[in-house]
């Protein structure tokens, strides 16, 4: 019998054939942490940690409250800078460089075959690149720095195959909300989901993004998506030779927990309604709401293909009077990038405010927290009450360019027609 | 035998960690008795006024799910609380509460056989679980890998262990 994705990775990584439920203790090539890295030093301190187990294991990236908001962030930030220079961690990127799952990707970390645990929930991303990669604790990262390993389950597999062309203006964001809407945010729970089908094929990695990273919104332990041309041309553009990684595929026949096919023409530009990732509408039966603050970005949305789109819709136009837009570029890669095209100057002339890259206003640290009775149109990933700072707001969440569309009309809209 | 009776605090699915434990608050609120004051305030503000310790939390499918963040399952340990039952973890979280060295029992169809301020009594040797009624309800045992981490306590006395063992 032939095996999925996530058992092939568990039985390189263990040695030997192994099946779902088995309980494994791994030695992940590397583990990310960002701001939290200084509770997770605290807690390593309490192991009884004195010098890590191994540096380059270590990948830092300091993006959740950059730059810090307060004394106690900027302490913060202090501490995990000393703790980066006394351990010897090399791949250490501070505030500015950008959000920990794009400066990963960016950085050529994510690579085909990888094996990546970080205690930020959203780590799933890096199955975009045929990657394991799946979100843990601040514990056991700390744990991960004093012993190298890490006990985790052989998870079962689910495979999502997607098929057709979409509708105009509906993207993988739609597509993504659409599986949530099927199968809710536990559809996928603990389990390993295999995105294919041709509309993946015929996506770019910024669409495909969507899927590994929002796997974990339908309850997924890890996304992932077979790499082809288009990942070994990313990478190579990168200066990674093909021969540097070994891509690891699902044997044809590999059995599923579940399989589910969805025709992708069928789908129509949707929203996230509040509070809750599954709770999802068609925009066209979302009828007059009016949107206090849109947001353009963040490590699902905010890649230099969703500005150009989004700045395919505001080009030459003004926002509404009554609408706030904020623009979140994933890095410092793509913010200069957004800088070069000249799609900065349309979000600005239009109305908008540029953020610097971080997670800022994602998870309501600082930067655009929202006031009561007030309604965020974002593209973010998740829309739980209180996410955003304010827990009698609203949060619903879309794609760039239903967000573009509404800065301009000031209620939830979709794009007119070309 | 080790016995965790509680009085009972019952939520609905998909509970949140954002609810449980507000983002707004994770990288400023540090401090244990700080991190449990703020323990499920954007699910149920009048928890925190009646929890006691040895209170046990009854929810639904998908407890804890969204950020990895785990104050949302150390602020329940800091408050003393005696263990969740749930009828699914997100599976951050449940390793959260493993780490933690918080009892997370995984039991199907409780909710609407429980409601808040009813007591129950967790038999951690048997596997069992009596309710108001009387009945009694069987949960799996962990894994004894797992299991080892939940008998020091949690992760960090775990760690402590094998680093010391060395």
């Amino acid at each position: 019998m032939g095996q999925t994705f996530a058992e092939k990775i568990f039985s390189k990584m263990a040695g030997r054939p192994v099946v779902p439920g088995t309980i494994l203790t791994i030695r992940p090539d590397f583990v990310l942490t960002h701001d939290n890295s200084s509770a997770i030093f605290s807690t390593f301190k309490k192991m009884g940690g004195k010098k890590v187990n191994d540096p380059d294991q270590i990948l830092i990236i300091l993006d959740h409250i950059v730059p810090a908001n307060d004394e106690k962030a900027a302490t913060n930030h202090k501490t995990v800078r000393q703790f980066v220079k006394d351990q010897g961690v090399k791949n250490f990127y501070d505030g500015g460089r950008g959000i920990c799952h794009q400066v990963v990707l960016e950085e050529g970390f994510a690579l085909p075959g990888k094996f990546i645990v970080g205690s930020d929930s959203h780590t799933t991303t890096y199955g975009v690149m045929g990657a394991f990669s799946t979100g843990i604790g601040r514990s056991e990262s700390a744990g991960i720095w004093a012993t190298g390993t890490i006990w985790l389950k052989v998870p079962e597999s689910m495979k999502i195959v997607l098929k057709g062309k979409p509708k105009p203006f509906v993207s993988s964001k739609d597509v993504l909300l659409h599986i949530a809407k099927l199968i809710k945010v536990d559809g996928a729970l603990y389990k390993s989901v295999e995105f294919s089908g041709d509309y993946i094929d015929s996506i770019e990695i910024a669409d495909r993004i969507i899927f590994t990273n929002m796997s974990v919104e339908i309850g997924a332990k890890n996304g992932y998506i077979a790499p082809d041309k288009k990942v070994f041309d990313y990478l190579e553009k990168r200066g990674i030779k093909k021969d540097s990684y070994q891509a690891i595929y699902p044997d044809a026949d590999a059995e599923y927990a579940e399989t589910l096919e969805i025709d992708v023409s069928e789908i129509n530009p949707a929203a996230a309604t509040p509070h809750s990732v599954d709770n999802v509408k068609d925009i066209a039966d979302i009828k007059n709401l009016k949107v206090d603050q849109v947001l353009i970005g963040t490590c699902t949305n905010g890649r230099i293909e969703d500005f150009r789109v989004a700045a395919s819709i505001l080009r030459g136009k003004k926002i509404n009077k009554d609408t706030r837009l904020l623009i979140l570029p994933a890095s410092s890669e793509i913010y200069i990038k957004a800088m070069e095209e000249g799609l900065f100057k349309i979000f600005i002339e239009a109305g908008g405010m540029i953020l610097n890259p971080g997670c800022g206003p994602c998870l309501g640290a600082h930067e655009g927290i929202m006031a009561p009775g007030e309604v965020t149109v974002s593209t973010a990933n998740r829309n739980f009450k209180g996410r955003m700072g304010c827990n009698q707001s609203d949060i619903y969440l879309v794609s760039p360019a239903v967000a573009a569309a509404t800065a301009i009309k000031g209620f939830l809209t979709v794009p007119e027609s070309k | 035998m080790a016995i965790i009776k509680g009085k009972v605090f019952v939520y609905g699915h998909d509970v949140n960690t954002d609810v449980i434990f507000p983002g707004k608050y994770t990288y400023t609120v540090t401090d244990p008795k700080e991190i449990a004051s703020h323990s499920l305030e954007d699910e149920d503000p009048e928890f925190i006024k009646e929890v006691q310790p040895g209170d046990i939390i009854i929810a639904g499918k998908n407890f804890g799910c969204g950020s990895s963040r785990e104050q949302a399952a150390f602020c329940f340990k800091y408050l003393g609380m005696g263990a969740i039952i749930a009828e699914s973890y997100s599976r951050i979280y449940f390793r959260n509460c493993i780490n933690a060295g918080l009892p997370a029992l995984e039991i199907k169809n409780l909710l609407g056989k429980v409601k808040r301020g009813d007591t129950v009594e967790i038999n951690t040797e048997t596997g069992k679980v009596k309710l108001p009624d009387g009945s009694e309800v069987a949960f799996p045992p962990l894994p004894p890998e797992v299991d080892e981490i939940m008998q020091c306590g949690g992760l960090d006395e775990y760690i402590k262990a094998k680093l010391a063992g060395k």
